[in-house]
């Protein structure tokens, strides 16, 4: 797994945003580099949000950050509407990303603690020079669209608000310029469990309402599920899977998918029937249980990156490099156990998965483009 | 829900309050105004009294308020605002001779302190008022310091904001120029200019504010650094803001109010800094008053014989300090830890 | 001296209030509740919920002080631990109760090594001698798993993962044999896949040694499945406390199931939209007078918003209690209830979706 290639790229779409073999390493002291992402293909297409999932050091926030060009990425390109952002002079970057925004972590932080509720939604307009009474009605019908009463929030300041309203004004903030695409990087992590889904009904009706393009970069395979239309798999910087959102819990093959829904609280009866890489995991516990821990970034394995803590890890996957391969209409792999033709062990739930859905209706990502 | 702590019994304490203050008050203008006794024994007599009256009055407030207050920061808020105000009325306020020598040919001499005479706090060996002479003095030390703090802090916030939100290069410059302008010892600096600068009040402000300098620019760019880590900061640069608007907009309104409070501790080093140079003889020169010349008139026995030539102006210099070092130390609880809420 | 000995932990009408300078804070608001060996406890409910401060009061760490009040009892090994000194508060942690916090490195000095955290409270309690200690720290680290254990007792607590503090972590609670072990959000700091690892292990650890465990979280998921019993606290008191499966299946308090019908679940269709919350948790400084979710309930009725309901029984079929502070609950006050309790998430959340737009 973890592994590289482009089979999962649409050429003939027409993507608002694509990413092409990004590379991002940041160096660390006494010459070593952190692989925080080896080689990512993206594309985005109008109205599409494609979920990113992973955990933490797999390098998903840096990847949604060098999109941003916070810092730029060490290798690749990056093209927003056809304009290559990687390289641009900062007048031109700063005009041009504009047109893509960002959601955060931490609401709070994200959120100068001086300034009050009015001047943060209106600072994006105010830096291009737009100013005067329209301004007001627009940061009015934006607070409004993002469910906050604006005379109620108009002059409170960031501490003044719980941390979902602080979510609701910085997503203000970020329509209010007009983007095309918003990347949201992990922004309900942060939340109390009511407000994550006040969240994230509220992002998925503000996409709709305002034709964004989303990428959706968080932990919780629950939460990707039900905000994506795609999903891309992450593990130490490289993709393991990318697929539809439709039934990803039961379709996903690659054996870090497999592990990362058996973690979550229901993923364990979905996934212990008839699955043989789960089926592994649960075997070796609890012996597995203390070694099963994230590779150092520093210094990644050979081959396929997931083979340390994989079950069906075998010589071949230390040798070489898993490439994707698409194994049923839109689903994508990168795992050398994984056939489409039923050889690999853990072939039989994957095949069995994508079998059991031939029309395939439920591909949002084909069905958008 | 619950109960205020610790119920006071409200008539006692104000009762023994109300006594502790008149005597007190007794006591303090007793030993200020009588002329009976050796000044060393008057002086005991009117600091037991204000201790006594301090007593009283907390005593008091908790009687009547019903609860704790800060009755120190109060007094030395009431002792700074009081001194400010004197400093900036000196002109028309009823005081004494200051400074012309002419003018007090007829006055008694080394006159020490007392109440109801027309130099409460004295005179000096020119039989110039004290009580004028220590308020004139303030005039000077303030303005002096408060220019100086006025210019490092905006010379040196701004240097300090810069270096902490470029970093690298930039950064590296401005460290060596502060790191050295620490390694110089500050009183043989202010020294070493001194002897090109006419000591006049602007010159001497300049040559402090390049005390405060150092020590605003590191405070500066480490609250820089800490901010612009923060998510608003990308936040900004995303939505196209240039550095110059980051700095200005996002960046400076959250580190003034730390810079701010540490000013305001930093006045007290400025005066004290200033009443050196003057003791010295480096700065504003007599006969015009400087709590710091004030205090060196004191040299050559005159303060065996005479001890509130040194004690006045000395008092009135302990004051301020303690008061500008309340009032900062305030300053820092309520600004510094602005996300520490409830 | 207590009635039933088999009682590891006994709470009674638990008030913790933070006199802040802006007023009283009712943190935890007249709890109750009580644990026998071997039985798990989850705690659940939202950032201010009170859970937190109710498991530190619980362990004595909040204690009555001039900025805190604490009322009520809890008896802890025949102990009131807000009765005693503070001093014989201590020798309860260790022999007696334990806690594991959210961060496992702020619960480790960083210039201490792994073995000495371990072998520290070892000698403390139990006296054992320098040999004696190191033996049994070596066995607790293989307890948690915790692989080349002796290696690791050389170690720094910055040279392990999260996964291995927490371990580290756990293994120090468990040093001196805990009879009661309190675990405030245990995995929130840690990995998706290593927080099933270390709740998973909690588990093991507390069925072997027949250990009482109360799990903190505002984690619905990491309670369900591992926990007996669960108490679900809402501005600072318990609104619905009963069997885990019946509260997490057929619960009666209007706020246990609309947080349940809030999370999203894995087998529900993409898109789909939730059945949020509106609103935000009352502020303690002033909570709403009658029923504290009044005002973002879906069922709230005049009576709710001057009355505030007492927790009562409500009847479970196995038996078991099951306390609710609802006048009205879901299912035992029969008809609205009914459907909507019973029926699948999924289909609640599309009969409420009108209300989303409203805010």
């Amino acid at each position: 797994m973890a592994g590289s290639g482009t089979a999962h790229m649409r050429p003939d779409a027409d993507p608002v945003l694509s990413v092409d073999q990004m590379v991002v390493e940041f160096p660390v002291g006494r010459r070593q580099v952190v692989h925080a992402v080896s080689g990512m293909n993206i594309d985005l297409l109008p109205g599409e949000t494609l979920g990113i999932l992973g955990e933490s050091g797999c390098g998903k926030s840096s990847a949604g950050r060098a999109i941003m060009q916070e810092p730029s990425p060490t290798k690749g390109s990056v093209r927003l509407q056809g304009t290559e952002l990687t390289g641009l002079r900062s007048a031109d970057l700063r005009r041009k990303r504009a047109r893509m925004q960002m959601i955060m972590q931490d609401p709070v932080s994200s959120l100068n603690p001086r300034r009050k509720v009015h001047a943060l939604v209106a600072e994006g307009l105010k830096i291009w020079g737009f100013d005067g009474d329209d301004l007001d009605t627009a940061i009015r019908e934006t607070l409004v669209a993002v469910g906050l009463d604006p005379d109620a929030v108009w002059d409170r300041r960031p501490h003044e608000l719980s941390g979902g309203q602080c979510q609701r004004v910085c997503i203000a903030r970020a329509l209010m310029m007009n983007p095309d695409v918003l990347i949201c990087d992990e922004p309900v992590s942060a939340l109390d469990v009511s407000v994550q889904a006040q969240i994230l009904n509220l992002l998925e009706r503000t996409k709709q309402n305002y034709d964004l393009s989303m990428i959706f970069i968080a932990h919780d395979v629950s939460v990707v599920k039900n905000i994506s239309d795609r999903v891309m798999v992450l593990y130490l910087g490289k993709t393991c899977e990318v697929l539809p959102s439709n039934d990803m819990h039961v379709r996903a093959v690659h054996p870090y998918s497999r592990t990362l829904i058996a973690s979550i609280p229901g993923g364990e009866e979905i996934a212990s029937t008839d699955d043989p890489v789960v089926g592994d995991l649960a075997a070796e516990k609890p012996q597995s249980a203390g070694v099963t821990e994230l590779p150092s970034p520093l210094n990644p394995p050979s081959g396929c990156r997931f083979r340390t803590r994989c079950p069906l890890a075998t010589d071949l996957c230390a040798a070489e490099e898993p490439e994707l391969r698409e194994i049923a209409t839109g689903h994508f792999v990168a795992c050398h156990h994984v056939a489409v033709d039923g050889a690999g062990p853990a072939a039989a739930a994957g095949a069995a998965a994508a079998g059991a859905d031939p029309a395939s209706p439920g591909d949002p990502a084909v069905g958008v483009a | 829900m619950f109960m205020p702590d610790n119920s006071v019994n409200r008539p006692r304490t104000l009762a023994t309050g109300a006594a502790l203050l008149v005597a007190g008050i007794a006591l303090t203008a007793f030993g200020w105004s009588t002329p009976a006794l050796v000044l060393a024994v008057k002086a005991l007599l009117f600091l037991l009294g204000l201790a006594v009256t301090y007593q009283g009055l907390s005593r008091l407030l908790l009687g009547i308020r019903g609860k704790r207050t800060d009755l120190l920061f109060n007094l030395a808020m009431i002792w700074l605002v009081g001194i400010v105000l004197a400093a900036i009325l000196a002109p028309v306020l009823p005081l004494g001779e200051h400074n012309n020598v002419a003018a007090t040919l007829y006055e008694p001499i080394n006159m020490s302190p007392q109440l109801l005479t027309d130099h409460p706090l004295g005179t000096n060996n020119q039989g110039l008022d004290l009580l004028s002479r220590s308020i004139y003095g303030a005039r000077t030390s303030l303005v002096i310091s408060l220019l100086a703090i006025a210019i490092g802090t905006v010379v040196g916030g701004s240097i300090g904001v810069i270096a902490g939100y470029f970093r690298k290069g930039t950064d590296s410059i401005i460290g060596i120029f502060t790191n050295a302008l620490l390694a110089v010892p500050p009183l043989i600096l202010l020294i070493a200019l001194s002897t090109f600068l006419t000591p006049s009040t602007r010159n001497l402000a300049f040559a402090l504010s390049l005390l405060s300098i150092p020590g605003m620019v590191r405070l500066a760019r480490a609250n820089t650094i800490a901010f612009a880590q923060r998510e608003f900061v990308m936040a900004a640069r995303l939505m196209g803001a240039t550095r110059f608007r980051i700095m200005l907009r996002e960046l400076v309104p959250n580190v003034v109010l730390p810079v701010f409070s540490m000013a305001v501790v930093m006045i007290s080093v400025l005066i004290v800094a200033e009443a050196s140079l003057s003791f010295l003889g480096l700065g504003i020169q007599q006969p015009d008053p400087t709590w710091g010349n004030m205090v060196a008139e004191g040299e050559g026995g005159a303060m065996e014989d005479y001890p509130h030539i040194v004690l006045v102006p000395g008092t009135f210099l302990f004051l301020t300090v303690f008061a500008f070092n309340l009032l900062g130390e305030k300053a820092q609880q309520r600004w510094d830890t602005r996300s520490a809420k409830l | 001296m207590n009635a039933n000995n088999d009682l590891v932990l006994e709470v009674n009408d638990l008030r913790t209030t933070f006199l802040t300078p802006r007023g009283p804070v009712g943190a935890v608001d007249g709890v109750s509740m009580s644990l026998r060996a071997g039985e798990t406890l989850g705690i659940v409910g939202e950032s201010g919920s009170g859970k937190s401060v109710l498991g530190r009061t619980v362990m004595g760490l909040i204690a009555d002080n001039p900025t805190t009040r604490v009322s009520g009892e809890v008896r802890i090994g025949g102990h009131d631990v807000h009765a005693i000194t503070p001093r014989e508060r201590r020798r309860l942690w260790g022999p007696e109760v334990a806690m594991v916090f959210q961060d496992p490195m702020t619960s480790l000095n960083p210039v201490k090594k792994v073995g000495t955290h371990i072998t520290e409270a070892l000698r403390l309690h139990l006296k054992l001698d320098k040999a004696e200690a190191h033996a049994r720290a070596v066995e607790l680290l293989r307890q948690v798993f915790i692989p080349e254990a002796e290696r690791r007792m050389r170690q720094y607590p910055h040279e392990l993962s999260g996964g291995m503090r927490q371990r580290v972590v756990i293994a120090m609670a468990l040093a001196c044999d805990p009879k009661l072990l309190i675990a405030d959000e245990p995995t929130t700091a840690l990995d998706v896949t290593v927080q099933k690892q270390i709740l998973d292990l909690l588990a093991t650890l507390a069925a072997e040694r027949n250990m009482a465990t109360i799990l903190i979280s505002h984690d619905l998921g990491a309670v369900e499945g591992r926990t007996d019993r669960v108490a679900v606290m809402y501005a600072g008191r318990t609104v619905e406390t009963s069997r885990t499966s019946r509260v997490f299946h057929a619960p009666e308090h209007p706020y246990a199931e609309a947080l349940l019908a809030s999370i999203p679940r894995l087998d529900d269709d993409p898109h789909t939209v939730l059945r949020a919350i509106e609103g935000t948790p009352p502020n303690l400084l002033n909570p709403p007078v009658g029923c504290r979710f009044a005002p973002r309930c879906r069922f709230t009725v005049d009576r709710c918003r001057t009355e505030d309901p007492a927790l009562r029984e409500l009847g479970d079929a196995t038996g078991a209690t099951h306390l609710a502070a609802c006048h009205f609950p879901l299912v035992a006050s029969g008809d609205r209830a009914a459907e909507s309790s019973a029926g699948e998430p999924a289909n609640a959340a599309a009969t409420a979706s009108p209300t989303q737009e409203v805010n």
